[in-house]
């Protein structure tokens, strides 16, 4: 069940490259690695808090109403998460802003609910959150790493702005950001660097 | 509990379970507010303090910036919609700075919002763009967080600089930009000599108010 979960969520129904759900907050803020991460973490605590908490009352749930009541739980959770990091990371919140409760409408979020934790109980739904939230990131975090070396010549920028200062090491500047590829940045930029990461699972699959 | 809920009507079963989740979690909600409201509100007056403090320098003030502030009617230099805030910084009641809010509806996208401190003699002690959504990457340079493009208004006055300087290099004046995101700047730079020029002619209410 384990092994299936990570096998699923990482690559064979990858949310980011297969299933290609939840593509508005992958294309709009994955113009930075950190930016990229941190939406993906978000999206991953309330993967893994949705499947958790619907898992369990599954039964209770009537078939006809399953929709409403799924998306009434994401919203609270999303709520919950989006106070605990204005709270506790108000960087990360300002740096992610509006993103954070527009994960309530991540079609991924409820796809994993409808599809896994209605139908399955508790501990194989927190992997499946888990582990599909996690490919969700891996690819976020790629793509923002296309974007930023080529739009911004830096890589891992930010990270000292969520994590403190000490973190400012781990930025590599590769070139000037004044002769960064525009475009890279812009919206079309995301549709361009998505488009070669799903050619490039293609690939890998069509080769095996 | 099934067997409970299907001698109802699925009207009547939806009307229940709808009604127990959503106060199940609204109860959640309002016990998760109430833990983490404190905080929230706590750094965001700590953060606009911090903004306050930057705008005016090692100008140093013996009063409550928090309290002191005189309102300012929407005008067209300031181009705000409501009443706005300028805070006054005071030193043995002397005014020493006042912060002003000042908005750049010609931005690319939406309003850019400015604090600008100025001294008492009309110089700019500093300035921020508190808030924005230009372009990520491209337009927000403006942002202290990106460049440091925003710190080029310090110590400026309008007799050292005439309102034509007042532009970016490719408009004739003396402000540098980025490339792809002229826009932005001529925003920023208009927004920032608005509020001087706000001071300028509102000199005598701002400076010689006394304390309320």
């Amino acid at each position: 069940m384990l092994s299936k979960s990570i096998n699923d969520g990482l690559w064979k129904q990858n949310p980011g490259v297969i299933q290609l759900l939840g593509l508005c907050p992958t294309l709009a803020v994955t113009t930075t690695v950190v930016n990229g991460v941190s939406l993906g973490i978000a999206t991953m605590l309330v993967m893994v808090a949705s499947n958790g908490s619907i898992a369990p009352i599954r039964r209770w749930i009537p078939e006809e109403i399953r929709v409403p009541v799924f998306i009434l739980v994401v919203a609270a959770l999303v709520t919950i998460i989006d106070l605990s990091i204005h709270a506790f990371a108000e960087p990360l919140y300002k740096a992610l802003g509006i993103f954070i409760p527009l994960i309530v409408t991540n079609c991924i979020v409820l796809a994993r609910v409808e599809s896994f934790a209605s139908k399955n109980s508790t501990l194989p739904s927190l992997y499946d959150g888990f582990f599909m939230g996690l490919g969700l990131c891996i690819v976020l975090a790629i793509l923002g790493a296309m974007r930023e070396i080529l739009g911004k010549g830096s890589l891992f920028s930010g990270f000292d702005l969520i994590f403190g200062e000490s973190w400012k090491i781990v930025s590599i500047q590769f070139f000037d950001s004044t002769h960064g590829f525009l475009l890279a940045l812009l919206p079309p930029g995301a549709f361009l660097g998505l488009a070669l990461l799903i050619a490039l699972t293609n690939y890998i699959n069509q080769k095996k | 509990m099934t067997s409970f809920l299907k001698k109802y009507s699925i009207v009547g079963q939806t009307i229940l379970v709808m009604s127990i989740f959503g106060m199940l979690f609204a109860s959640l909600l309002a016990i998760f507010f109430e833990f983490s409201n404190p905080v929230i509100l706590k750094s965001e007056a700590e953060a606009k303090q911090r903004l306050l403090l930057q705008v005016i320098g090692g100008k140093e003030y013996d009063n409550n910036l928090d309290t002191d502030f005189i309102d300012i009617p929407p005008n067209v230099y300031l181009k705000n919609k409501k009443n706005g805030k300028a805070y006054v910084a005071r030193y043995q009641n002397k005014v020493r700075a006042v912060v002003l809010e000042s908005r750049a509806p010609d931005g690319y996208s939406g309003d850019i919002i400015l604090l600008v401190g100025i001294s008492s003699d009309g110089e700019i002690i500093g300035s921020r763009v508190v808030k924005h959504q230009e372009t990520p990457g491209l337009g927000d340079y403006i942002d202290i967080e990106k460049s440091n493009w925003i710190l080029a208004f310090q110590g400026l006055n309008l007799s050292d600089k005439p309102s034509a300087r007042w532009a970016v290099k490719k408009d004739r004046g003396d402000f540098d930009y980025m490339a792809g995101a002229t826009i932005t700047a001529r925003g920023a730079i208009k927004a920032v000599h608005n509020a001087l020029l706000f001071f300028k002619e509102n000199k005598a209410q701002l400076v010689l108010t006394n304390v309320k």
